[in-house]
């Protein structure tokens, strides 16, 4: 079985993310950049369905600008056997990143796909999905358990009821929650070995996929500021405040 | 133009959620139809043309709609999206898994979990976990959008009187099977829609002392929330998880014990009315986003909470 897993390079989730001044986006300069965290879950169980002998190959990918090549050398640092950089500069949509993957799929011919189930930049949620109605496979979708057979995954979902256990034919698209496994760091000679480990470059136009945004962006702003609290000295004085003050008890 | 909104129900009734994406979606046109997908949902498609606002309901009745899977949902959708300009649903579980594969089949860029609909192509959404807002113009002929249910009242369900037009199945997807469903179920309010919700992180050190904050959500009527942490630790289950990659609430008063707030967390409950932190550590962030911050060791705190509201005299239900 072969198992490809996207990855994107994100703003990292502990740091406090600024809005440009203008107006035109969030600071990126001198920021540090990671993977997306679900996108290292993605990774993770790919590496482990090798490690129980069930997988033979796991192709990492990731697409955007240069330095996105970063968060590929890091997944066959943990594991994955080779690489692929879809170089494309921008903001890339999640409807154009699937198009991107499907091409990549009909190359590549994995029997399943990982990623995370959603970007913490853009906050989207969709490629999974979009890449498995595009492909016309079934999605397991915000997994926190896989449970793989001969032919099929058995997969536990997070939903906002609980849990729900879905069964998806392979070939199949998974996208992984933060709860899926404990991702593993890195080794200093794991890392070393990974330089070597073969990285594919391929510009998004020569796949002949359109990656120009559909969606403008007009602005983007601060949040409004939440006005500054107090602090109460103990419960009674809490509980008069909620009462009294606030009414909201 | 017009809008399709696809309902979220459990075969027998609409969920709560599908009021306010109906509120949502009226703001980008009042001409709104609702789909209903289900299983013997006859009294779901009832309640659909029972809201004012709808103007028809198309209902789709069979047993490949049970479950709500995704894949099957998506082909019936695809077959009366014709006349729409916008097909719409909720931002949560149900509508994240199912709108984008709608739109990757329409060839659209979807636009996910609107908090304010600007214009009909026009919308304001969080990104960074709501760091930022971002007003976003959607060029697609056919807009697939995603609203956040608790940005957007619930409409009134009642006193209308839509026409239910009976429609025929799509194809059903033979690679996808549902299997079960572990509901959790619970006599408290749903975490999404309480008025008061009241949760849990590290701080509180093991799932049983999660009885202290049950005993305060008794009194209150509150949900019971809870920081990933606490999921993660195995304190609680994943359905009470509130923040940027679990629930998004929006009560009148959300009191969060032994929570640090970290980015992620912030982003599902900064929006609340009154915010009441309780933390022994002074520094935590989430005293900067506080109403009302009691700096103290939660194991006396909540007990003493739950003492002086013993002795009020009312407490708002």
């Amino acid at each position: 079985m072969k198992i490809l897993v996207a990855v994107k390079r994100v703003i990292d989730y502990n740091v406090q993310v600024r809005v440009k001044e203008d107006g035109t986006g969030v600071v990126t300069d001198n920021v540090k950049m990671s993977t997306n965290p679900p996108d290292d879950n993605a990774v993770e169980e790919a590496v482990k369905i090798k490690e129980s002998g069930k997988a033979k190959e796991i192709v990492a990918i990731t697409i955007g600008e240069e330095k996105a090549q970063e968060t590929v050398r890091k997944a066959l640092a943990v594991g994955a056997d080779r690489g692929i950089h879809v170089k494309v500069e921008g903001v890339v949509e999640p409807l154009a990143v699937s198009k991107i993957l499907q091409k990549i799929v009909d190359k590549e011919k994995p029997d399943l796909v990982f990623m995370g189930k959603q970007a913490i930049d853009d906050d989207c949620n969709q490629t999974g999905q979009m890449l498995a109605a595009l492909l016309g496979w079934p999605q397991a979708t915000f997994a926190s358990k896989i449970n793989v057979k001969d032919s099929s995954l058995e997969v536990t979902r997070e939903v906002d009821e609980g849990l729900e256990t879905i069964e998806v034919n392979i070939p199949a698209i998974v996208t992984c929650d933060l709860r899926l496994n404990e991702p593993r760091y890195a080794s200093l000679p794991n890392i070393m070995k990974a330089k070597k480990k073969p990285l594919e470059q391929i510009n998004a136009s020569d796949l002949g996929v359109d990656t120009k945004a559909r969606i403008e962006q007009i602005k983007v702003e601060e949040p409004p500021k939440r006005k500054a609290g107090i602090k109460v000295a103990n419960v009674s004085e809490l509980v008069q405040k909620l009462k009294n003050e606030a009414k909201v008890i | 133009m017009s809008v399709l909104l696809i309902a979220e129900h459990n075969n027998k009734e609409l969920r709560p959620f599908t009021y306010n994406a109906v509120s949502a979606a009226c703001k980008i046109d009042e001409d709104l139809h609702i789909l209903v997908l289900g299983n013997k949902s006859e009294s779901v498609a009832k309640s659909a043309s029972e809201i004012p606002k709808v103007k028809k309901v198309i209902h789709v009745d069979n047993e490949i709609y049970e479950n709500f899977i995704a894949e099957n949902y998506t082909a019936a959708i695809i077959k009366h999206v014709d006349t729409y300009s916008h097909i719409v649903c909720s931002a949560n579980t149900f509508g994240k898994n199912l709108m984008p594969r709608i739109a990757a089949l329409l060839d659209t860029s979807q636009v996910s979990d609107v908090i304010k609909v600007i214009s009909a192509d026009t919308f304001l959404r969080p990104i960074y976990a709501g760091n930022a807002f971002a007003t976003v113009k959607s060029n697609d002929k056919k807009k697939c959008v995603t609203i956040r249910p608790t940005s957007f009242e619930p409409a009134l369900a009642t006193g209308g009187s839509a026409e239910i037009v009976k429609s025929e199945p799509g194809e059903a997807f033979k690679n996808s099977k549902f299997v079960k469903r572990e509901e959790i179920k619970s006599d408290r309010p749903e975490l999404g829609t309480a008025r008061i919700v009241i949760s849990g992180g590290r701080g509180m050190q093991n799932s049983d002392n999660f009885k202290l904050i049950s005993a305060i959500a008794d009194k209150l009527n509150a949900a019971i929330g809870a920081s990933r942490a606490a999921v993660d630790a195995g304190y609680i289950t994943n359905d009470h998880q509130v923040g940027q990659t679990g629930k998004v609430v929006v009560p009148d008063l959300y009191i969060a014990v032994g929570i640090s707030g970290a980015i992620q967390h912030l982003a599902g409950m900064k929006e609340s009315k009154i915010i009441v932190a309780i933390n022994k550590d002074g520094e935590a962030p989430i005293f900067s986003i506080a109403d009302y911050g009691l700096e103290a060791d939660l194991f006396e705190a909540l007990p003493q909470f739950l003492e002086e509201l013993n002795k009020l005299n009312t407490i708002q239900k």
